[in-house]
Protein backbone atom coordinates (compact mmCIF):
# COMPACT_ATOMS: atom_id res chain seq x y z
CA UNK A 1 0.00 0.00 0.00
CA UNK A 2 1.34 3.43 -0.87
CA UNK A 3 2.06 5.94 1.89
CA UNK A 4 -0.73 8.16 0.57
CA UNK A 5 -3.30 5.37 0.66
CA UNK A 6 -2.24 4.26 4.12
CA UNK A 7 -2.49 7.84 5.30
CA UNK A 8 -6.00 8.16 3.84
CA UNK A 9 -7.08 4.96 5.59
CA UNK A 10 -5.76 6.23 8.91
CA UNK A 11 -7.70 9.46 8.45
CA UNK A 12 -10.93 7.60 7.67
CA UNK A 13 -10.25 5.38 10.67
CA UNK A 14 -9.89 8.45 12.91
CA UNK A 15 -12.95 10.25 11.59
CA UNK A 16 -15.29 7.23 11.52
CA UNK A 17 -18.96 7.89 10.94
CA UNK A 18 -19.77 7.18 14.60
CA UNK A 19 -17.23 9.78 15.76
CA UNK A 20 -18.48 12.40 13.30
CA UNK A 21 -22.07 11.65 14.31
CA UNK A 22 -21.33 12.19 18.01
CA UNK A 23 -19.29 15.32 17.23
CA UNK A 24 -22.12 16.81 15.17
CA UNK A 25 -24.91 15.79 17.55
CA UNK A 26 -23.42 15.28 20.98
CA UNK A 27 -25.60 13.19 23.33
CA UNK A 28 -26.43 14.40 26.84
CA UNK A 29 -25.13 17.87 26.06
CA UNK A 30 -25.74 20.65 28.57
CA UNK A 31 -25.58 21.32 32.27
CA UNK A 32 -26.92 18.64 34.64
CA UNK A 33 -28.99 20.32 37.32
CA UNK A 34 -28.63 18.65 40.70
CA UNK A 35 -25.40 16.88 39.77
CA UNK A 36 -23.60 15.28 42.71
CA UNK A 37 -20.19 15.20 41.00
CA UNK A 38 -18.54 17.26 38.28
CA UNK A 39 -15.09 18.08 36.95
CA UNK A 40 -13.53 20.23 34.27
CA UNK A 41 -11.08 19.08 31.62
CA UNK A 42 -9.01 21.78 29.92
CA UNK A 43 -6.28 21.48 27.31
CA UNK A 44 -5.17 25.09 27.16
CA UNK A 45 -2.82 24.66 24.19
CA UNK A 46 -5.58 23.00 22.14
CA UNK A 47 -8.40 25.16 23.42
CA UNK A 48 -10.50 22.13 24.41
CA UNK A 49 -12.63 22.88 27.46
CA UNK A 50 -15.25 20.45 28.79
CA UNK A 51 -17.20 20.11 32.03
CA UNK A 52 -18.70 16.75 32.89
CA UNK A 53 -21.54 16.29 35.39
CA UNK A 54 -22.74 13.12 37.12
CA UNK A 55 -25.56 12.18 39.43
CA UNK A 56 -24.22 9.34 41.52
CA UNK A 57 -26.60 7.43 43.82
CA UNK A 58 -25.53 6.61 47.37
CA UNK A 59 -25.05 2.97 46.25
CA UNK A 60 -22.46 4.08 43.68
CA UNK A 61 -24.57 3.90 40.51
CA UNK A 62 -24.28 6.69 37.95
CA UNK A 63 -27.91 7.63 37.36
CA UNK A 64 -27.24 10.48 34.93
CA UNK A 65 -24.39 12.18 33.10
CA UNK A 66 -24.12 15.29 30.93
CA UNK A 67 -21.38 17.50 29.57
CA UNK A 68 -20.91 20.96 28.17
CA UNK A 69 -18.09 22.91 26.60
CA UNK A 70 -16.29 23.05 23.28
CA UNK A 71 -13.50 21.22 21.57
CA UNK A 72 -12.42 19.38 18.46
CA UNK A 73 -14.48 16.56 16.93
CA UNK A 74 -12.46 13.91 18.76
CA UNK A 75 -12.78 15.43 22.25
CA UNK A 76 -16.50 16.20 21.86
CA UNK A 77 -17.29 12.76 20.39
CA UNK A 78 -15.33 11.10 23.19
CA UNK A 79 -17.26 13.04 25.85
CA UNK A 80 -20.56 12.20 24.16
CA UNK A 81 -19.67 8.49 23.97
CA UNK A 82 -18.60 8.66 27.62
CA UNK A 83 -22.00 9.86 28.79
CA UNK A 84 -23.73 7.21 26.64
CA UNK A 85 -21.49 4.53 28.12
CA UNK A 86 -21.44 5.28 31.84
CA UNK A 87 -25.11 6.05 32.60
CA UNK A 88 -26.34 3.09 34.64
CA UNK A 89 -22.88 1.82 35.49
CA UNK A 90 -21.34 1.55 38.94
CA UNK A 91 -18.51 4.06 39.38
CA UNK A 92 -15.97 1.21 39.63
CA UNK A 93 -17.04 -0.09 36.23
CA UNK A 94 -16.88 3.43 34.76
CA UNK A 95 -13.33 3.75 36.11
CA UNK A 96 -12.52 0.41 34.46
CA UNK A 97 -13.49 1.92 31.11
CA UNK A 98 -11.35 4.97 31.92
CA UNK A 99 -8.18 3.00 32.61
CA UNK A 100 -8.77 0.55 29.75
CA UNK A 101 -9.36 3.32 27.22
CA UNK A 102 -6.42 5.45 28.34
CA UNK A 103 -3.96 2.56 28.34
CA UNK A 104 -5.16 1.22 24.98
CA UNK A 105 -5.22 4.56 23.17
CA UNK A 106 -1.78 5.46 24.45
CA UNK A 107 -0.45 2.04 23.44
CA UNK A 108 0.53 1.11 26.99
CA UNK A 109 -1.85 -1.83 27.34
CA UNK A 110 -0.15 -5.24 27.23
CA UNK A 111 -1.78 -8.50 26.16
CA UNK A 112 -3.16 -10.22 29.23
CA UNK A 113 -3.50 -6.98 31.24
CA UNK A 114 -6.84 -6.35 32.86
CA UNK A 115 -7.08 -3.20 30.70
CA UNK A 116 -6.71 -5.15 27.48
CA UNK A 117 -9.55 -7.55 28.38
CA UNK A 118 -12.23 -4.89 29.02
CA UNK A 119 -14.87 -4.95 26.27
CA UNK A 120 -14.89 -1.33 25.06
CA UNK A 121 -18.15 -1.72 23.14
CA UNK A 122 -18.71 1.24 20.84
CA UNK A 123 -15.76 3.06 22.42
CA UNK A 124 -13.57 1.06 20.02
CA UNK A 125 -14.52 3.79 17.54
CA UNK A 126 -11.99 5.95 19.37
CA UNK A 127 -9.14 3.54 18.63
CA UNK A 128 -8.37 5.37 15.37
CA UNK A 129 -6.45 7.97 17.42
CA UNK A 130 -3.71 5.43 18.16
CA UNK A 131 -2.11 6.41 14.84
CA UNK A 132 -2.27 10.10 15.81
CA UNK A 133 -0.13 10.55 18.94
CA UNK A 134 -0.87 14.30 19.08
CA UNK A 135 -4.63 13.60 19.26
CA UNK A 136 -4.67 10.96 22.04
CA UNK A 137 -4.96 13.80 24.55
CA UNK A 138 -8.16 14.94 22.83
CA UNK A 139 -9.76 11.50 23.08
CA UNK A 140 -8.85 11.00 26.74
CA UNK A 141 -9.68 14.47 28.13
CA UNK A 142 -13.30 13.71 29.09
CA UNK A 143 -12.23 10.42 30.65
CA UNK A 144 -9.66 12.07 32.88
CA UNK A 145 -12.38 14.49 33.93
CA UNK A 146 -14.60 11.50 34.79
CA UNK A 147 -11.82 10.05 36.93
CA UNK A 148 -11.41 13.38 38.69
CA UNK A 149 -15.16 13.87 39.24
CA UNK A 150 -15.62 10.41 40.77
CA UNK A 151 -12.67 11.09 43.08
CA UNK A 152 -14.10 14.51 43.96
CA UNK A 153 -11.19 16.36 42.34
CA UNK A 154 -11.68 20.11 42.37
CA UNK A 155 -8.82 21.27 40.15
CA UNK A 156 -9.37 21.09 36.37
CA UNK A 157 -7.61 18.16 34.72
CA UNK A 158 -5.50 18.36 31.60
CA UNK A 159 -4.04 15.77 29.25
CA UNK A 160 -1.46 18.03 27.60
CA UNK B 1 12.63 59.00 -12.48
CA UNK B 2 13.15 58.74 -16.26
CA UNK B 3 11.49 56.03 -18.30
CA UNK B 4 14.72 54.07 -18.72
CA UNK B 5 15.37 54.27 -14.95
CA UNK B 6 11.87 52.96 -14.34
CA UNK B 7 12.43 50.08 -16.75
CA UNK B 8 15.73 49.30 -15.05
CA UNK B 9 14.05 49.27 -11.66
CA UNK B 10 11.28 46.93 -12.84
CA UNK B 11 13.85 44.61 -14.43
CA UNK B 12 15.89 44.60 -11.24
CA UNK B 13 12.82 43.74 -9.23
CA UNK B 14 11.86 40.91 -11.57
CA UNK B 15 15.40 39.56 -11.38
CA UNK B 16 15.45 39.69 -7.60
CA UNK B 17 12.01 38.05 -7.41
CA UNK B 18 13.12 35.13 -9.51
CA UNK B 19 16.05 34.97 -7.07
CA UNK B 20 13.60 34.57 -4.21
CA UNK B 21 11.82 31.77 -6.05
CA UNK B 22 15.08 29.84 -6.19
CA UNK B 23 15.50 30.04 -2.40
CA UNK B 24 13.39 26.96 -1.81
CA UNK B 25 16.18 24.62 -2.90
CA UNK B 26 18.45 26.04 -0.17
CA UNK B 27 16.27 24.48 2.55
CA UNK B 28 16.93 20.73 2.93
CA UNK B 29 14.01 20.17 5.30
CA UNK B 30 11.56 21.11 2.55
CA UNK B 31 12.62 18.28 0.24
CA UNK B 32 10.80 15.50 2.06
CA UNK B 33 7.43 13.78 1.91
CA UNK B 34 4.82 13.59 4.66
CA UNK B 35 2.20 10.84 4.35
CA UNK B 36 3.36 10.26 0.78
CA UNK B 37 2.92 13.92 -0.25
CA UNK B 38 5.74 16.43 -0.83
CA UNK B 39 5.87 18.65 2.26
CA UNK B 40 4.15 22.03 2.07
CA UNK B 41 5.43 24.04 5.03
CA UNK B 42 3.09 26.90 5.94
CA UNK B 43 4.04 27.28 9.60
CA UNK B 44 7.00 29.65 9.47
CA UNK B 45 5.34 32.09 11.89
CA UNK B 46 5.78 29.37 14.52
CA UNK B 47 9.31 28.51 13.44
CA UNK B 48 11.03 28.81 10.09
CA UNK B 49 13.22 26.19 8.42
CA UNK B 50 16.97 26.71 8.09
CA UNK B 51 18.93 27.08 4.86
CA UNK B 52 21.96 24.86 4.31
CA UNK B 53 24.16 27.96 4.78
CA UNK B 54 23.03 28.20 8.41
CA UNK B 55 23.20 24.46 9.11
CA UNK B 56 26.71 24.22 7.63
CA UNK B 57 27.95 27.31 9.45
CA UNK B 58 26.86 25.85 12.79
CA UNK B 59 28.44 22.47 11.94
CA UNK B 60 31.67 24.22 10.92
CA UNK B 61 31.73 26.23 14.15
CA UNK B 62 31.01 23.18 16.32
CA UNK B 63 33.49 21.03 14.36
CA UNK B 64 36.46 23.40 14.35
CA UNK B 65 36.10 26.60 16.36
CA UNK B 66 34.24 25.94 19.57
CA UNK B 67 35.53 27.14 22.93
CA UNK B 68 34.23 29.59 25.52
CA UNK B 69 34.14 33.23 24.48
CA UNK B 70 35.92 36.26 26.03
CA UNK B 71 37.96 34.05 28.35
CA UNK B 72 40.86 32.00 27.06
CA UNK B 73 44.09 33.10 25.42
CA UNK B 74 44.18 30.00 23.26
CA UNK B 75 43.40 29.87 19.55
CA UNK B 76 39.99 28.25 19.77
CA UNK B 77 38.73 30.75 22.32
CA UNK B 78 39.91 33.50 20.02
CA UNK B 79 38.12 31.94 17.03
CA UNK B 80 34.91 31.42 19.03
CA UNK B 81 34.97 35.03 20.20
CA UNK B 82 35.56 36.26 16.66
CA UNK B 83 32.62 34.21 15.36
CA UNK B 84 30.32 35.30 18.19
CA UNK B 85 31.21 38.99 17.97
CA UNK B 86 31.34 38.92 14.17
CA UNK B 87 27.71 37.74 14.14
CA UNK B 88 26.81 40.69 16.37
CA UNK B 89 28.30 43.07 13.81
CA UNK B 90 26.31 41.41 11.03
CA UNK B 91 23.08 41.76 13.01
CA UNK B 92 23.86 45.36 13.93
CA UNK B 93 24.17 46.29 10.25
CA UNK B 94 21.06 44.28 9.34
CA UNK B 95 18.76 46.23 11.67
CA UNK B 96 20.88 49.38 11.27
CA UNK B 97 21.64 49.91 14.95
CA UNK B 98 23.97 52.87 15.43
CA UNK B 99 26.32 51.01 17.73
CA UNK B 100 27.20 47.35 18.32
CA UNK B 101 26.82 47.91 22.08
CA UNK B 102 23.09 48.30 21.44
CA UNK B 103 22.79 44.70 20.21
CA UNK B 104 22.27 42.32 23.16
CA UNK B 105 22.08 38.57 22.65
CA UNK B 106 19.15 36.92 24.43
CA UNK B 107 17.45 33.54 24.16
CA UNK B 108 14.73 35.09 22.00
CA UNK B 109 11.98 37.69 21.83
CA UNK B 110 10.41 36.47 25.07
CA UNK B 111 13.58 36.99 27.06
CA UNK B 112 14.22 40.33 25.34
CA UNK B 113 10.81 41.63 26.46
CA UNK B 114 11.19 40.25 29.98
CA UNK B 115 14.58 41.94 30.21
CA UNK B 116 13.08 45.33 29.38
CA UNK B 117 10.09 44.75 31.66
CA UNK B 118 12.28 43.88 34.64
CA UNK B 119 15.37 46.07 34.12
CA UNK B 120 13.95 49.14 32.41
CA UNK B 121 10.38 49.30 33.62
CA UNK B 122 10.09 47.69 37.03
CA UNK B 123 12.61 49.88 38.89
CA UNK B 124 10.85 53.10 37.92
CA UNK B 125 7.23 51.99 38.14
CA UNK B 126 4.95 52.70 41.06
CA UNK B 127 1.28 52.37 41.97
CA UNK B 128 -0.94 54.12 39.44
CA UNK B 129 1.64 54.17 36.62
CA UNK B 130 0.42 52.78 33.32
CA UNK B 131 1.80 50.33 30.76
CA UNK B 132 0.17 50.33 27.31
CA UNK B 133 -0.12 47.29 25.02
CA UNK B 134 -2.61 46.38 22.25
CA UNK B 135 -5.26 43.69 21.96
CA UNK B 136 -3.34 41.78 19.27
CA UNK B 137 -0.16 41.08 21.26
CA UNK B 138 1.38 37.63 21.62
CA UNK B 139 1.33 36.31 25.21
CA UNK B 140 5.04 37.13 25.44
CA UNK B 141 4.18 40.82 25.04
CA UNK B 142 1.36 40.62 27.62
CA UNK B 143 2.47 38.45 30.52
CA UNK B 144 5.85 40.16 31.24
CA UNK B 145 3.93 43.44 31.69
CA UNK B 146 1.30 41.80 33.90
CA UNK B 147 4.17 40.61 36.10
CA UNK B 148 5.50 44.18 36.39
CA UNK B 149 1.98 45.38 37.25
CA UNK B 150 1.73 42.76 40.01
CA UNK B 151 5.17 43.71 41.31
CA UNK B 152 4.66 47.49 41.29
CA UNK B 153 0.94 48.20 41.41
CA UNK B 154 1.04 49.63 37.90
CA UNK B 155 -1.97 49.34 35.60
CA UNK B 156 -2.08 47.62 32.19
CA UNK B 157 -3.96 49.49 29.45
CA UNK B 158 -4.98 47.71 26.24
CA UNK B 159 -5.70 49.41 22.92
CA UNK B 160 -8.64 47.75 21.13
CA UNK B 161 -8.65 46.26 17.62
CA UNK B 162 -11.43 46.26 15.05
CA UNK B 163 -13.05 43.39 13.13
CA UNK B 164 -10.36 43.53 10.42
CA UNK B 165 -7.64 43.17 13.06
CA UNK B 166 -6.43 46.77 12.83
CA UNK B 167 -5.28 48.55 15.98
CA UNK B 168 -7.48 51.56 16.82
CA UNK B 169 -4.81 54.23 16.38
CA UNK B 170 -6.98 57.14 17.60
CA UNK B 171 -7.63 55.35 20.88
CA UNK B 172 -3.95 54.39 21.11
CA UNK B 173 -2.98 58.06 20.76
CA UNK B 174 -5.40 59.20 23.47
CA UNK B 175 -4.27 56.38 25.78
CA UNK B 176 -0.63 57.43 25.23
CA UNK B 177 -1.59 60.82 26.61
CA UNK B 178 -2.82 59.44 29.93
CA UNK B 179 0.44 59.07 31.83
CA UNK B 180 1.76 55.92 30.14
CA UNK B 181 5.32 54.91 31.13
CA UNK B 182 5.96 52.52 28.21
CA UNK B 183 4.23 51.35 25.04
CA UNK B 184 4.91 47.72 24.09
CA UNK B 185 3.59 46.86 20.64
CA UNK B 186 4.00 44.24 17.92
CA UNK B 187 5.42 45.20 14.54
CA UNK B 188 3.44 42.38 12.86
CA UNK B 189 0.69 40.40 14.62
CA UNK B 190 1.53 36.68 14.81
CA UNK B 191 -2.12 35.61 14.80
CA UNK B 192 -3.57 38.07 12.28
CA UNK B 193 -0.64 39.34 10.22
CA UNK B 194 -1.58 42.98 10.82
CA UNK B 195 1.32 45.34 10.08
CA UNK B 196 1.33 48.22 12.58
CA UNK B 197 2.09 51.74 11.24
CA UNK B 198 4.96 51.99 13.69
CA UNK B 199 6.59 55.16 12.50
CA UNK B 200 3.66 57.41 13.27
CA UNK B 201 2.90 55.52 16.50
CA UNK B 202 6.46 55.98 17.73
CA UNK B 203 6.51 59.66 16.69
CA UNK B 204 3.36 60.28 18.69
CA UNK B 205 4.65 58.32 21.70
CA UNK B 206 7.92 60.25 21.70
CA UNK B 207 6.09 63.57 21.48
CA UNK B 208 4.59 62.56 24.84
CA UNK B 209 7.92 61.21 26.18
CA UNK B 210 6.69 57.61 26.14
CA UNK B 211 9.39 55.06 25.26
CA UNK B 212 8.41 52.27 22.86
CA UNK B 213 9.33 48.59 22.81
CA UNK B 214 8.61 46.76 19.54
CA UNK B 215 8.01 43.00 19.38
CA UNK B 216 9.57 42.40 15.99
CA UNK B 217 9.58 38.59 15.95
CA UNK B 218 7.12 38.35 13.05
CA UNK B 219 8.45 41.34 11.11
CA UNK B 220 12.19 40.81 10.70
CA UNK B 221 12.02 37.77 8.35
CA UNK B 222 9.51 39.48 6.05
CA UNK B 223 10.13 43.24 5.76
CA UNK B 224 13.16 45.54 5.95
CA UNK B 225 13.66 46.79 9.53
CA UNK B 226 15.71 49.88 10.35
CA UNK B 227 15.68 50.67 14.07
CA UNK B 228 17.13 54.16 13.55
CA UNK B 229 14.50 55.07 10.98
CA UNK B 230 11.75 53.70 13.25
CA UNK B 231 13.40 55.48 16.18
CA UNK B 232 12.12 52.73 18.52
CA UNK B 233 13.69 52.55 21.97
CA UNK B 234 13.76 48.74 22.11
CA UNK B 235 13.30 46.11 19.40
CA UNK B 236 13.03 42.39 20.20
CA UNK B 237 13.52 39.53 17.74
CA UNK B 238 13.99 35.74 17.60
CA UNK B 239 16.52 33.78 15.54
CA UNK B 240 14.28 30.80 14.80
CA UNK B 241 11.62 32.89 13.07
CA UNK B 242 14.22 34.22 10.61
CA UNK B 243 15.91 31.00 9.44
CA UNK B 244 18.32 30.83 12.38
CA UNK B 245 18.53 28.39 15.30
CA UNK B 246 16.19 28.27 18.31
CA UNK B 247 17.32 29.63 21.68
CA UNK B 248 18.94 32.78 20.28
CA UNK B 249 17.49 36.23 19.81
CA UNK B 250 18.29 39.91 20.07
CA UNK B 251 17.31 42.86 22.16
CA UNK B 252 18.15 46.13 20.46
CA UNK B 253 18.07 49.04 22.91
CA UNK B 254 19.16 52.65 22.60
CA UNK B 255 22.53 52.97 24.29
CA UNK B 256 21.57 55.70 26.74
CA UNK B 257 18.62 53.59 27.97
CA UNK B 258 20.57 50.32 28.24
CA UNK B 259 23.38 52.18 30.00
CA UNK B 260 21.07 53.45 32.74
CA UNK B 261 19.46 50.05 33.34
CA UNK B 262 20.58 47.62 36.06
CA UNK B 263 21.67 44.12 34.91
CA UNK B 264 18.93 41.55 34.29
CA UNK B 265 20.91 38.57 35.55
CA UNK B 266 24.15 38.26 37.47
CA UNK B 267 27.01 35.91 36.63
CA UNK B 268 30.19 35.54 34.63
CA UNK B 269 30.94 37.77 31.63
CA UNK B 270 28.70 40.62 32.84
CA UNK B 271 31.27 41.91 35.36
CA UNK B 272 34.48 43.90 35.30
CA UNK B 273 35.52 43.23 38.88
CA UNK B 274 34.00 41.15 41.65
CA UNK B 275 34.79 41.26 45.36
CA UNK B 276 32.63 40.50 48.36
CA UNK B 277 32.43 44.24 48.99
CA UNK B 278 30.79 44.80 45.62
CA UNK B 279 30.88 44.26 41.88
CA UNK B 280 31.57 46.53 38.94
CA UNK B 281 29.46 45.66 35.93
CA UNK B 282 30.85 45.17 32.47
CA UNK B 283 30.24 47.57 29.59
CA UNK B 284 27.38 47.23 27.12
CA UNK B 285 26.25 44.90 25.71
CA UNK B 286 28.01 42.41 28.04
CA UNK B 287 26.28 43.81 31.14
CA UNK B 288 23.19 41.95 29.90
CA UNK B 289 24.92 38.73 28.83
CA UNK B 290 25.56 36.85 32.06
CA UNK B 291 26.98 33.35 31.81
CA UNK B 292 28.35 31.40 28.85
CA UNK B 293 26.08 32.42 25.97
CA UNK B 294 24.50 30.41 23.15
CA UNK B 295 27.57 30.80 20.95
CA UNK B 296 26.61 28.42 18.15
CA UNK B 297 23.14 29.97 18.13
CA UNK B 298 24.64 33.41 17.61
CA UNK B 299 26.89 32.09 14.85
CA UNK B 300 23.86 30.48 13.18
CA UNK B 301 21.84 33.67 13.50
CA UNK B 302 24.67 35.62 11.89
CA UNK B 303 24.64 33.14 8.98
CA UNK B 304 20.85 33.49 8.68
CA UNK B 305 21.16 37.28 8.48
CA UNK B 306 23.86 36.95 5.82
CA UNK B 307 21.50 34.69 3.88
CA UNK B 308 18.60 37.17 4.15
CA UNK B 309 20.85 40.04 3.09
CA UNK B 310 22.10 38.11 0.08
CA UNK B 311 18.49 37.60 -1.06
CA UNK B 312 17.65 41.19 -0.15
CA UNK B 313 14.86 42.23 2.20
CA UNK B 314 13.17 44.43 -0.38
CA UNK B 315 12.95 41.49 -2.76
CA UNK B 316 11.68 39.23 0.06
CA UNK B 317 9.06 41.76 1.06
CA UNK B 318 7.80 42.31 -2.50
CA UNK B 319 7.69 38.56 -3.25
CA UNK B 320 5.88 37.66 -0.02
CA UNK B 321 3.42 40.53 -0.33
CA UNK B 322 2.24 39.24 -3.69
CA UNK B 323 2.13 35.66 -2.38
CA UNK B 324 0.10 36.64 0.69
CA UNK B 325 -2.42 38.42 -1.51
CA UNK B 326 -2.70 35.28 -3.64
CA UNK B 327 -3.15 33.09 -0.53
CA UNK B 328 -5.79 35.32 1.07
CA UNK B 329 -7.59 35.57 -2.28
CA UNK B 330 -7.57 31.81 -2.90
CA UNK B 331 -8.65 30.97 0.66
CA UNK B 332 -11.38 33.60 0.52
CA UNK B 333 -12.86 31.90 -2.54
CA UNK B 334 -13.27 28.53 -0.80
CA UNK B 335 -16.91 27.97 0.12
CA UNK B 336 -17.23 28.02 3.92
CA UNK B 337 -13.94 29.79 4.67
CA UNK B 338 -14.02 32.69 7.11
CA UNK B 339 -10.87 34.80 6.95
CA UNK B 340 -9.72 36.10 10.35
CA UNK B 341 -7.45 39.14 10.05
CA UNK B 342 -8.15 41.25 6.98
CA UNK B 343 -6.18 44.42 7.72
CA UNK B 344 -5.14 46.55 4.76
CA UNK B 345 -1.43 46.21 5.55
CA UNK B 346 -0.32 42.70 6.43
CA UNK B 347 2.68 40.41 6.32
CA UNK B 348 3.05 36.64 5.99
CA UNK B 349 0.03 35.40 7.94
CA UNK B 350 -3.55 34.39 7.12
CA UNK B 351 -5.76 32.93 9.85
CA UNK B 352 -9.03 31.29 8.87
CA UNK B 353 -11.82 28.90 9.81
CA UNK B 354 -13.51 26.33 7.55
CA UNK B 355 -17.23 25.73 8.13
CA UNK B 356 -17.69 24.52 11.71
CA UNK B 357 -14.67 22.21 11.53
CA UNK B 358 -12.51 22.64 14.62
CA UNK B 359 -9.03 23.95 13.71
CA UNK B 360 -7.37 20.88 15.25
CA UNK B 361 -9.35 18.51 13.09
CA UNK B 362 -8.45 20.64 10.09
CA UNK B 363 -4.77 20.59 11.10
CA UNK B 364 -4.74 16.79 11.36
CA UNK B 365 -6.40 16.32 7.95
CA UNK B 366 -4.10 18.84 6.27
CA UNK B 367 -1.08 17.14 7.80
CA UNK B 368 -2.17 13.90 6.15
CA UNK B 369 -2.18 15.77 2.86
CA UNK B 370 1.41 16.87 3.56
CA UNK B 371 0.40 20.45 4.44
CA UNK B 372 1.78 21.81 7.73
CA UNK B 373 -0.16 24.69 9.26
CA UNK B 374 -0.59 25.92 12.82
CA UNK B 375 -3.88 25.45 14.62
CA UNK B 376 -5.01 26.78 17.97
CA UNK B 377 -4.83 30.12 19.73
CA UNK B 378 -1.31 31.04 18.52
CA UNK B 379 -0.36 32.28 22.02
CA UNK B 380 -2.81 35.13 21.49
CA UNK B 381 -5.87 34.07 23.53
CA UNK B 382 -7.24 37.65 23.79
CA UNK B 383 -7.34 37.80 19.98
CA UNK B 384 -9.32 34.53 19.87
CA UNK B 385 -11.70 35.88 22.53
CA UNK B 386 -12.20 39.02 20.43
CA UNK B 387 -13.37 36.95 17.46
CA UNK B 388 -15.30 34.56 19.70
CA UNK B 389 -13.43 31.47 18.45
CA UNK B 390 -11.48 28.81 20.38
CA UNK B 391 -8.69 29.02 17.83
CA UNK B 392 -7.99 29.36 14.14
CA UNK B 393 -6.12 27.60 11.39
CA UNK B 394 -3.15 29.75 10.41
CA UNK B 395 -1.11 29.52 7.22
CA UNK B 396 2.07 31.57 7.33
CA UNK B 397 4.53 32.24 4.54
CA UNK B 398 8.26 32.61 4.21
CA UNK B 399 10.51 33.32 1.27
CA UNK B 400 10.65 29.60 0.34
CA UNK B 401 6.89 29.27 -0.29
CA UNK B 402 5.27 29.57 -3.71
CA UNK B 403 1.86 29.48 -5.39
CA UNK B 404 1.96 25.68 -5.66
CA UNK B 405 2.04 25.51 -1.84
CA UNK B 406 -1.11 27.60 -1.65
CA UNK B 407 -2.87 25.54 -4.32
CA UNK B 408 -2.02 22.42 -2.29
CA UNK B 409 -3.46 24.05 0.84
CA UNK B 410 -6.70 24.88 -0.95
CA UNK B 411 -6.93 21.36 -2.40
CA UNK B 412 -6.43 19.87 1.08
CA UNK B 413 -9.33 21.95 2.39
CA UNK B 414 -11.56 20.11 -0.09
CA UNK B 415 -10.49 16.80 1.51
CA UNK B 416 -11.42 18.17 4.93
CA UNK B 417 -14.83 19.24 3.67
CA UNK B 418 -15.38 15.80 2.18
CA UNK B 419 -14.46 13.96 5.39
CA UNK B 420 -16.73 16.19 7.44
CA UNK B 421 -19.49 15.89 4.86
CA UNK B 422 -19.66 19.62 4.24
Amino acid sequence: MSAQMQSQEELRDLYRELILDHARSPRHFGKLEGATHSAEGINPLCGDKLRIYFSIDPDGHISDAKFEGSGCAISVASASLLTDTVIGLKTDDALDFFSALVSRLSGRAKTGDHESTVDLGKLVALEGVKEFPSRVKCATLAWHALNSAIHDGSAPVTTE
Amino acid sequence: MTMSEQINKVTELAASQSGVEKCRQDFPCLTQSISGHPLVYLDSAASSQQPLAVIEKVVEYQSHDHANVHRGVHTLSHRATEAYEGARDVIQKFINAENRSEVVYTSGTTESINLVAQSFCRPKMTTGDKILITHLEHHSNIVPWQLVCEQTGAELLVTPIDEAGEVDIDTLFSQLDSGVKILAIAHVSNALGTLIPLKKVIEKAHSLDVPVLVDGAQAVPHIPVDVQELDCDFYALSGHKMFGPTGIGILFGKEKLLDAMPPYQGGGDMILEVSFAGTTYNDLPYKFEAGTPNISGAVGLGAAVNYLQAVGMNAVSTYEHELLQYMSGQLGQVDGVRLIGTAADKASVQSFLLDDIHPHDLGTILDHEGVAIRTGHHCAMPVMDFYGVPGTARASLALYNNRDDIDRLVAALATAKEIFGR
